[in-house]
């Protein structure tokens, strides 16, 4: 359904603000019928992908094809097939959420009694009948996701993008959005789904890309992915608050025991370590080694690999210390112009 | 909140694919009506834009109402004198704020959801905010100009109102065009509302409508005679001298400026001219931006 081939994108070429490379060499292709998710850490590019395809940016290098249309070419064709729930809702606070999907269904040209039965029933399926007339002013967050899913549900879409559709939601509005998701995918509808909750693209899409630095560095399904790490997951504090120097020494201790594969230092846990075990038995040596130099272990988990095993044995860090790194080299005014048509 | 049945009908298959004209015209109305639903809701731009200029009115026309008569040219009382300039100045700040709602867009991010939907044309929407704030301007100077006869400022009768509107809808496209073109050129609404502000009332004061140009030292007179409101305020006081007749546009003069003397026709073709000339000056940039 989608093909991206070589994307590249740099924002900030004026002089005001240093460059920024936000898709390098990004290539990925979206099964049709698939619910495919795109995850990565804010400021990935996972942005910056969805909006090429939805015609709203065009690349500085790159093609774009959506069901078999060069979207570069031809993006009113490209406009027609999908359906875009952005990452901050847009809504006219005057209008009330019938009317906006009323101007929506226009915008769309569907025809009056098409668009009013086609609003009737997504007011049914999202559960709006209690507020929809009301102005959109007073709507709450989980209200505006749910409106904006439903005008991008209005004509009908062949494919729906949603950019980080549950961000700062309740679990229940989560769950419900969710819900609709999985029934769109069910019923043929291809959903490309920005996020950076691990357990959301986990539980819902057939396949991913991880995306770090504008560029995908593992695709799969989430089985795949996750299957091809092998191996057991095992969160180890040797104290409740540890410090740099004793986490690095443990580390040079684990690492020279048979049967451990990986080990990262989890800075945002405390100094915790992660690594990768061969099976159970290697448990009980790395107890033994510890014990005999001395060091203590406050906790232990083990667990199956996750999607975020997955991202820290492609990029040496967790999803969480990405985001941490990245909070603080991120500019909400430069995004927000660079959003600015 | 997915309790009802989760399937959707699919939309009818159309019977033939609507024409351009149609789908331009459904997506345009639907901009428009967006525009006006949001000024019923929220009406002070509609009440301040005649609140405004109406005290002009009232405040100016007393203050010189015992101003020696003969004073002025065509010898008619400053109320009179004063009507043509208001009328126009009600519809420049009516068309300088055009721009507002398309930068309030842009920045709140509505603007791409209009881009992301496949609009037939996307002029749409600014044809969306020509038609209302034309619509809006034609309003409350009307109201403006109904005032102005119930203080006894005078009546243009029906030709002269012809010419009234003629003038007035070319005003507000020229306008309208330069706003439209600030809201997309400029990076947010403070930088607009700053330009709006700088050159309200500056454009008001260096031309003919608080006073004549035979008033003016020679260097505001040029200002003034080369000021685009001047081109609109005279034929409107034309029109409000009495017995005004449509043919005399193209005889009588209206405008002695310092480079020579002007009828109401050549003012309006000025006019025509800057609409024309700034729709075409701002084409790149709204291409620019919209595709």
């Amino acid at each position: 359904m989608i093909e991206l081939q070589h994307l590249c994108k740099r924002y900030g070429t004026g002089r005001k603000s240093a460059p920024v490379q936000a898709l390098n060499d990004l290539s990925l292709a979206v099964p049709a019928g698939s619910l495919y998710g795109l995850l990565g850490p804010n400021g990935a590019g996972k942005t910056t992908a969805l909006r090429i395809v939805c015609t709203l940016l065009a690349p500085d290098a790159g093609t774009v094809r959506v069901a078999g249309v060069d979207a570069l070419a031809d993006p009113r064709a490209v406009r027609r097939l999908l359906g875009y729930v952005a990452q901050d809702v847009a809504i006219d606070k005057i209008l009330s959420g019938k009317e906006l999907l009323a101007l929506q269904g226009d915008l769309y040209h569907l025809n009056r009694v098409d668009r009013d039965r086609r609003i009737g029933d997504l007011i049914g399926l999202l559960g709006m009948g209690d507020w929809i007339d009301r102005r959109c002013g007073g709507y709450s967050g989980g209200m505006r996701r749910r409106l904006d899913l439903a005008a991008g549900l209005l004509h009908s879409p062949r494919l729906l993008v949603l950019d980080e559709p549950t961000v700062g939601l309740d679990l229940e509005s989560r769950a419900a959005i969710w819900q609709v998701l999985q029934q769109l995918r069910d019923q043929g509808t291809t959903v490309l789904l920005s996020s950076h909750y691990l357990e959301e693209v986990d539980a819902l899409a057939d396949r991913l890309a991880i995306v770090e630095s504008g560029r995908v560095i593992a695709e799969g399904s989430p089985a795949e992915l996750k299957g091809a790490l092998g191996g057991d997951r095992v969160t180890l504090r040797v104290r409740e608050f540890s410090d740099a120097g004793e986490a690095s020494r443990v580390r040079t201790l684990l690492e020279h025991c048979a049967g451990v594969r990986q080990v990262v230092v989890n800075r945002a846990q405390g100094y915790s370590l992660n690594l990768v075990v061969e099976n159970a038995a290697v448990i009980e040596r790395l107890r033994s080694q510890l014990a005999a130099a001395d060091l203590p272990v406050f906790a232990l988990a083990q667990s199956r690999a996750s999607l975020d095993d997955v991202y820290l044995q492609a990029t040496g860090r967790t999803l969480l210390d990405a985001e941490l790194e990245g909070a603080g080299q991120r500019d909400a005014k430069a995004e927000r112009k660079q959003s600015m048509r | 909140m997915t309790s009802a049945s989760p399937s959707l009908a699919p939309l009818s298959e159309a019977a033939a694919e609507p024409s351009a004209l149609a789908e331009i015209s459904q997506e345009t109305l639907a901009l428009t009506r967006r525009l006006f639903v949001q000024l019923i809701r929220r009406p002070s731009t509609l009440v301040a834009g005649v609140l405004q200029p109406l005290i002009w009115l009232v405040l100016f026309g007393a203050l010189f109402a015992k101003a020696p008569q003969g004073l002025l040219p065509g010898g008619g009382s400053y109320g009179r004198f004063l009507g043509a300039g208001v009328i126009v100045f009600t519809a420049f700040s009516a068309a300088l704020n055009a721009g507002l709602p398309v930068m309030f867009d842009r920045e709140f991010g509505f603007l791409n959801r209009l881009l992301v939907a496949p609009l037939r044309s996307r002029s749409s929407i600014v044809l969306a905010s020509v038609l209302y704030i034309t619509s809006l301007a034609l309003v409350q100077s009307l109201a403006i100009v109904v005032t102005a006869a119930l203080l006894g400022y005078g009546w243009p009768g029906a030709s002269g109102l012809l010419l009234v509107l003629i003038t007035l809808l070319l005003l507000v496209f020229a306008v309208t065009a330069l706003s439209l073109g600030l809201a997309f050129a400029l990076p947010g609404h403070i930088e607009l509302i700053a330009v709006i502000f700088v050159a309200n009332l500056p454009l008001l004061f260096a031309s003919t409508a608080l006073a004549p140009l035979s008033f003016m030292p020679t260097w505001l007179g040029w200002l003034a005679a080369l000021n685009p409101l001047t081109f609109a305020i005279e034929p409107i006081r034309a029109a409000y001298a009495g017995n005004f007749q449509l043919n005399r546009i193209f005889t009588d003069v209206v405008l002695q400026a310092p480079y020579g003397s002007l009828t109401a026709a050549s003012c309006l073709a000025i006019l025509a001219a800057l609409a024309l000339g700034l729709f075409l000056a701002i084409r790149p940039l709204l291409d620019r931006k919209l595709t």
